[in-house]
C-alpha cells in the first residue's frame, strides 16, 4: 500500500525539463556546503560513509543528484547520463521532502514501494539516519541563502507548500498524529 | 499507569519521543556495546548527556542498553560504557551478559540494572537468579511467551516485567539466535546486528524486488506488493514440497488491544521496537501508545490503531501472545 504522497504538479515537471542542470548545480552546492557548515553532526554521523557518492533520483524530475558529503557538493546531471555512484535512491520529489522533514518514516515508505534503493544499503543508512537526526529545513537554508529576499522567499514557499501538498519546511513532529 | 518504553536510535528521536508522551526512552552508545549498532545511529557520551538533561527536564527517563556480550580480551569497552552511563545521570542500564552484570553490581551498584530481552530469561527461576544475583530490577521478556505465561511468571517473581508491544518482531530465543552469522558472520549478540546492512543487496529484477543477505536470496517480492528486510527468520524459502516463509511472515507486532489483558497479568511495563526508525515513526507510535496506556489506566476500551503502515509487511500480529509457534 503506498504512502499517501502528494504527486509533483505537471506543470512543475514541465517547467523543469528544460531548465539547464550548471545553474542548478551551483544552488544545490551552495545548499549543500552551507548545510554541512550549520550541521557537522551530518558529517559524523556518516563517518567512513562520507566519502561515497549518493545518486538522489527524484523519478517525477527530469534530472538524477550527485550527493557527495565530503566534499560538501550535490550537483545534478540529466537522468540519461547518470554519474557514476555508490548508492541510489529513487522515488517521487515529495516522499524525498517528506522524509527529509520528518514528515514521513523512511523505512515505510521503503515497505510501501515508493522508495526503492540500491548499491551500499550501508552508506544509504547512515545518510537517512544522518539526515533525520539534523532536522533539516529546505524552507531555512534557502532563506538563509537568499539575504534581503529572505522574508518573500519563504513566503513564496510556505505559499507552494499549500498550493502542492510537498513538505518544504521541517514539520512540527507534534503535530504528527 | 503502566510505563511506555520507547526507543530512540539519535538524539533527535529521543527528543521527538519525549515530546510524544514517552515515559521512558530507550537508546544505546555508537559502538558494539548495544544490539542497534547501525550505520549512522546511536548516542556520543556528549550526545547522552545532553539527551538525559533533556528527559529528565520534562519527568522522561533514560535507559541505556548495554546489551550485546562482550568479547573476551575486549571487556574494557563495556566497562566504559557502563561508566559513561553513570556518569551521564542515566536512569537504569539494560545489559544481557552475566559478567557484564557481575561488573556492574560490584562497580556501579548505584545505578539500576534491567535484564535486556538478549539474555533470554523466559522463567522465574532463570528470572530470580538473575535478581538475586546481581540485583537486577526489571526483566524484559522475550517475545515468545503467550499471555498466561507472562502471567504465571509474574506470580513467582519480584521483579518488575517489560514486554514489547509494538515493532519489528524477533521470533527466536533472543541472544541465542544465530541466523544472521550463518549468513553474514555478524549478529545482534556479538556485533549488535542483526541482518547488517553492509550484507544486504536490493535489486530490481524484472517485475521483482530481490532482498538478499550475504548473497543469499532472501525474497522475491512481486511489485507492488510490500518490501520487507531480508531477515532470515522472516525469509522465503523452500522446503520440500513447500515454499514459504518457514519460520514467520515479514509481519510485525502490535500488541495494543492485548494491554487490558497485560496489565492484569502484571506487566509493568510496555516497550516499542525500533532504534533504528525515524523521529517520524517515533513521534508517530509513541503518541498512539500514550494515548492507549492513559485508556488502560481509565478502563477505557483501546483506541483503534493506525499504524499498520509503518510496519514491516504493512501488517500486524499480536506474535506468540495470542499463540503458539507452528
Amino acid at each position: 500500500m503506498p504512502a499517501l504522497l502528494p504527486r509533483l504538479p505537471r506543470a512543475f515537471q514541465l517547467v523543469a525539463m528544460p531548465l539547464p542542470v550548471v545553474p542548478l548545480s551551483l544552488l544545490l552546492g551552495a545548499v549543500t556546503r552551507r548545510m554541512a557548515r550549520t550541521h557537522p553532526v551530518m558529517l559524523r554521523r556518516l563517518g567512513a560513509y562520507a566519502g561515497k557518492r549518493f545518486l538522489i533520483d527524484p523519478t517525477d524530475l527530469p534530472f538524477v543528484l550527485l550527493l557527495q558529503p565530503l566534499a560538501s557538493q550535490m550537483t545534478a546531471h540529466r537522468r540519461s547520463s547518470p554519474p557514476e555512484h555508490d548508492a541510489r535512491i529513487a522515488g517521487p520529489l515529495s516522499a524525498f521532502l517528506a522524509m527529509m522533514h520528518g514528515a514521513e518514516d523512511g523505512d515505510a515508505l521503503f515497505f510501501s514501494r515508493d522508495l526503492t534503493v540500491e548499491g551500499d544499503t550501508a552508506a544509504l543508512l547512515a545518510l537517512r539516519n544522518a539526515i533525520d537526526d539534523a532536522e533539516l529545513d529546505l524552507t531555512e537554508e534557502f532563506a538563509a541563502l537568499s539575504g534581503p529576499l529572505a522574508a518573500p522567499l519563504r513566503l513564496a514557499l510556505a505559499r507552494a507548500e499549500r498550493a502542492t501538498g510537498l513538505a518544504l519546511h521541517r514539520i512540527d513532529i507534534g503535530v504528527l498524529g | 499507569m503502566m510505563e511506555l518504553v520507547c526507543p530512540a536510535g539519535t538524539p533527535a528521536a529521543l527528543r521527538a519521543a519525549v515530546d510524544a508522551g514517552a515515559h521512558s526512552v530507550y537508546c544505546g552508545f555508537a559502538d558494539e556495546t548495544n544490539a542497534r549498532n547501525f550505520p549512522g545511529l546511536n548516542f556520543s557520551p556528549d550526545d547522552m548527556a545532553q539527551a538525559v538533561a533533556y528527559a529528565h527536564a520534562r519527568g522522561a527517563k533514560v535507559l541505556v542498553a548495554i546489551n550485546t556480550f562482550p568479547r573476551a580480551g575486549a571487556e574494557p569497552i563495556w566497562h566504559r560504557a557502563l561508566s559513561c552511563a553513570e556518569q551521564s545521570g542515566v536512569d537504569a542500564v539494560i545489559l544481557a551478559d552475566i559478567g557484564l552484570l557481575a561488573h556492574a553490581a560490584a562497580r556501579h551498584p548505584k545505578l539500576r540494572r534491567h535484564l535486556s530481552v538478549q539474555a533470554a530469561a523466559a522463567n522465574p527461576d532463570a528470572i530470580n537468579l538473575y535478581a538475586e544475583a546481581f540485583g537486577v530490577r526489571r526483566v524484559v521478556l522475550p517475545r515468545v511467551l503467550t499471555v498466561e505465561e507472562i502471567s504465571a511468571i509474574n506470580r513467582e517473581v519480584e521483579v518488575e516485567t517489560e514486554v514489547f508491544v509494538f515493532g519489528g518482531l524477533c521470533v527466536m530465543a533472543e541472544g541465542r539466535c544465530s541466523l544472521s552469522s550463518y549468513a553474514t558472520g555478524q549478529s545482534p549478540n556479538m556485533n549488535g546486528v542483526c541482518s547488517p546492512a553492509e550484507h544486504v543487496a536490493y535489486s530490481e529484477e524484472g517485475h521483482e524486488l530481490a532482498a538478499r543477505l550475504g548473497g543469499f536470496t532472501i525474497h522475491r517480492t512481486p511489485k507492488g506488493a510490500p518490501a520487507p528486510y531480508p531477515t532470515l527468520c522472516k525469509g522465503c524459502f523452500t522446503s520440500g514440497p513447500q515454499t514459504g516463509h518457514i519460520f514467520e511472515d515479514p509481519v510485525s507486532l502490535d500488541a495494543t488491544r492485548l494491554i487490558p489483558r497485560l496489565a492484569k497479568a502484571g506487566v509493568s511495563a510496555l516497550k516499542i521496537e525500533g532504534r533504528q526508525r525515524s523521529r517520524s515513526y517515533v513521534a508517530q507510535v509513541v503518541r498512539a501508545f500514550r494515548a492507549a496506556v492513559e485508556a488502560q489506566a481509565a478502563g477505557d476500551p483501546m483506541p483503534e490503531g493506525a499504524l499498520a503502515r509503518l510496519t514491516e509487511g504493512q501488517a500486524a500480529t499480536t506474535g506468540a501472545y495470542a499463540k503458539r509457534w507452528r
